[in-house]
């Protein structure tokens, strides 16, 4: 037996709105994911050109060289709105709080020895930045991208981004006893240090891609998949004794890297099926940011752990991901 | 002595534009090529003073609690058939003009805060703007989220985002949007952070919650009580833009005076429709629009500007005039909605004599003498069977867009008319508010997508008026013409016969 409470139940005249019926085939019960996302940006009749770039409209599919016939067709399998995506967030940062706590409380990057520590300063510090360019790319697509389908992930990622800058930050001033000295090392080294000026160029050749889909290709193939999983997936032996505290620390990335790449590939995935052309194209970018990913990431997988191996085995894994993606590399 | 340790601010330094470099591998410019053509010059980015400071950690959680109480309410709301309790069906029509009207510009705003969020060169500017691009996500998705089950019951918004890139009253805020985001990022982050967001939000977005906190719509209303920590954070960016650029080089007045000109104009005839909605649309009325006018432009308003003369920065150009406008604008936006109810979709109505007696005791200096007349006769006219429908179309400013049916100052039985010529074309205004800002940048407005001229050119589905209202995708004889007659009112008729059967 159950609990029944009664309602009133009054006969609704539509389930949904037309645009977001049309595209389920009919007037059913729509998601708030669906009713959020699908055709939100406006397509037509706009009335000016924008003064920076009057050769294409502020929102204009001629942005990049990829063709879809519906911009709406890659959708996010997380299903993210703004608040399911919050949500979502504030929750993984629960378990940041909670491992921070837990290793100040033990002392744990107090006891690290100086050689560890300053390998943390110098090897691990400095991809805060990597972070904050990744932020600036994401930001960049979700302004200059094509249907909110694509363009609203792209903003939750970039605050992902940030949020990851900051939580490196955190760790740095641990090791610094919140007085930012470690951060200022960690600057110096993303500036100077030859273990980074690949990772540094890479980046910031990211930074003048016009086009915008190559642009997500290069990040989420290129950065995301080579270079940050290198270093936050293959060089644990870096860290020495305080491996498990760092991992610790970077749960959220892991989490996140997880989750943010079952996205960025269906988008990857989707858009390469829709015909041969784009197939060619993203297959080209894709191993053009691949290979130059893991020829960036080997200065600094010597100097982390005394072998490029890092790099090449986070290479591997993203060429392998990518042809799962229908890629041709 | 060992190093001293952070304080708020500079740790807050170090999460933000702390992350950021100087690029080598590329130039600047080629990174940033965006914030130098409108002539703003900018010394020193790092004067930036962060308006807030909130680290995305911070953000997540703060955000996802709001997000978790809204909905919620929404839910609660849909399970206990909230849209049955609001004051009248007639309220159900405000929700429409602001999903139709305003919502797709909490989009646009999403976008072009991303954008000045990655272009602007100074770091701790853009990591504000970026977060003022998400919130403005957040709107747009949760404004649909509130509204979704109202499009259940009644007609006119099923076809929103379609409508909002046709219908000719939707290009007035669709193409003050677009002006603004296809602006330089500056003049984006006046227009829309200083002028929209901080000088006229109490005008707009405010009244358009309150207008649901009076008329029993719990869902929008706790939509604006969720926003409101949002729509500080945006006011704090907002007057700090306008601080940063004027206090940055004495270069910058001249130019951040034009835009606060232009943008206060454009915004004031945007804020027509928020006028009438006040006046003519609340069935249970929060105050008028000269009210609204008088405490949050006049009074608020003018102390801003008080505050900003040590800068140099006057009040807007025009501000007299638009404060005159207050006693009129909202009779002659409604006297034009209702001769084109046909093509309009929301409904309309004929205000009764306790309205009537309302508007003149709220505007004793215009209403009776200009305005009560009019409504009279064509009350009379509907009492006869000849209810008055405007069968042309009207001419439209070339920059509001707005039909020229606005009076001249001073002289409210005339029409205002000015023009320009350009290549040898002359463009027509309803104003010369809008004359200045066309003359200002001519090259921009004469590309105006006006849906009148466009109807006559053919670029709307054909020549006769169901020709376009089927382009509009509008489902004629629900989502247009009176609320009288309409599907609306016979669903809310029928709820309510149902409760009063009950109560018997």
């Amino acid at each position: 037996m159950s609990v029944q409470i009664k309602t009133i139940d009054l006969e609704p005249k539509r389930q949904t709105f037309g645009h977001v019926a049309r595209r389920l085939g009919g007037d059913k019960p729509a998601t708030r994911y669906q009713e959020g996302t699908l055709d939100v940006q406006a397509t037509a009749n706009f009335h000016y050109k924008p003064l920076w770039e009057p050769e294409y409209w502020h929102y204009d599919t001629r942005k990049t060289a990829v063709v879809m016939e519906d911009w709406y067709k890659p959708l996010d399998p997380r299903q993210y709105y703004y608040a399911t995506y919050n949500i979502a967030r504030a929750n993984m940062n629960q378990a940041v709080e909670r491992n921070f706590a837990f290793v100040e409380e033990r002392g744990l990057l107090e006891t690290i020895g100086e050689a560890t520590r300053a390998k943390l300063l110098t090897g691990f510090l400095p991809i805060r930045h990597l972070h904050w360019g990744s932020n600036m790319n994401m930001a960049e697509i979700t302004q200059r991208g094509y249907g909110t389908a694509v363009t609203a992930p792209c903003i939750f990622s970039a605050g992902d981004h940030l949020g990851m800058a900051q939580i490196v930050s955190r760790i740095g001033l641990e090791l610094d006893g919140q007085t930012g000295a470690a951060l200022d090392a960690a600057k110096t080294a993303w500036m100077e240090d030859p273990a980074w000026q690949g990772v540094r160029r890479l980046i910031e050749d990211t930074f003048v891609e016009r086009d915008w889909f190559q642009l997500y290709v290069a990040q989420t193939l290129g950065v995301n998949a080579v270079l940050l999983d290198m270093v936050y997936r293959h060089c644990d032996a870096a860290w020495g004794p305080s491996a498990l505290t760092v991992a610790m620390l970077t749960e959220f990335m892991a989490d996140w890297r997880a989750e943010d790449g079952k996205w960025s590939d269906a988008v990857v995935k989707t858009v390469a099926a829709e015909s041969a052309e784009n197939k060619a194209l993203v297959s080209t970018w894709a191993k053009h940011w691949i290979d130059r990913a893991e020829e960036a990431g080997k200065p600094l997988s010597t100097a982390l752990t005394g072998s490029p191996a890092a790099a090449t085995t986070a290479a591997d894994a993203a060429r392998t991901r990518a042809r799962a993606l229908g890629l041709d590399l | 002595m060992a190093p001293k340790k952070l304080g708020l601010k500079q740790r807050y330094a170090h999460m933000t534009r702390g992350l950021d470099w100087e690029t080598t591998y590329q130039p600047m410019d080629a990174v940033f090529p965006y914030d130098t053509f409108e002539g703003i010059k900018i010394k020193d980015w790092s004067a930036w003073e962060d308006p807030f400071r909130l680290t995305m950690d911070a953000y997540w959680k703060f955000q996802a609690e709001k997000e978790r109480k809204l909905y919620a309410v929404l839910d609660a709301f849909a399970q206990n058939n909230g849209q049955t309790g609001v004051s009248d069906g007639r309220y159900v029509n405000v929700v429409k003009l602001f999903l139709t009207g305003i919502s797709p510009e909490e989009y646009q705003a999403h976008r072009g805060f991303a954008f000045t969020g990655r272009h602007l060169r100074g770091a701790g500017p853009r990591v504000a703007c970026q977060m003022q691009s998400l919130d403005e996500l957040r709107h747009i998705q949760t404004q649909i989220h509130t509204i979704s089950h109202y499009n259940k019951y009644f007609d006119g918004i099923s076809e929103f985002p379609h409508m909002h890139d046709r219908v000719w009253y939707l290009s007035v805020p669709k193409s003050f949007f677009d002006d603004a985001r296809t602006a330089g990022p500056f003049e984006f982050m006046i227009a829309i952070g200083f002028a929209f967001e901080y000088v006229l939000t109490n005008l707009l977005f405010v009244p358009f919650m309150s207008g649901a906190a009076y008329n029993g719509d719990m869902s929008t209303v706790t939509f604006g009580f969720s926003a409101q920590s949002d729509e500080s954070r945006h006011m704090t960016l907002g007057i700090e833009v306008i601080k940063f650029l004027l206090e940055q080089h004495p270069d910058n007045l001249p130019i951040v005076q034009k835009w606060v000109d232009k943008w206060f104009w454009r915004g004031h005839r945007v804020l027509g429709l928020v006028a009438m909605m006040m006046d003519y649309m609340l069935p249970k009325k929060v105050m008028s629009w000269k009210e609204a006018w008088e405490i949050y432009f006049t009074e608020a308003g003018g102390s801003l500007f008080q505050d900003l003369a040590r800068y140099g920065l006057k009040a807007p150009k025009y501000a007299d005039v638009a404060t005159a406008d207050a006693e009129h604008i909202s009779h002659q936006n409604w006297a034009v909605f209702y001769q084109y109810t046909h093509a309009a979709a929301f409904h309309t109505w004929m205000p009764d004599k306790e309205h009537l007696d309302w508007l003149s005791e709220k505007y004793p200096n215009t209403f009776d003498k200009y305005y009560r007349p009019r409504w009279e006769m064509w009350a009379e006219m509907e009492k006869q069977g000849k209810r008055f429908y405007n069968p042309s179309l009207p001419q439209l400013c070339q920059v509001c867009q707005i039909p020229m049916a606005y009076t001249e100052p001073g002289d409210p039985t005339k029409i205002a008319f000015r023009c320009s010529e350009v290549g040898g074309e002359t463009y027509h205004f309803c104003s010369d508010g809008c004359k200045d800002i066309f003359d200002g940048e001519p090259e921009k407005y004469v590309q105006s997508w006006l849906p009148v001229h466009q109807i006559f050119q053919g670029a709307c589905g054909g020549a006769t008026i169901p020709d376009v209202l089927n382009y509009y995708r509008m489902n004629v004889g629900a989502d247009n013409m009176d609320y009288v007659g309409s599907p609306d009112e016979k669903l809310w008729n029928e709820w309510h016969a149902g409760k009063a059967r009950e109560a018997v």
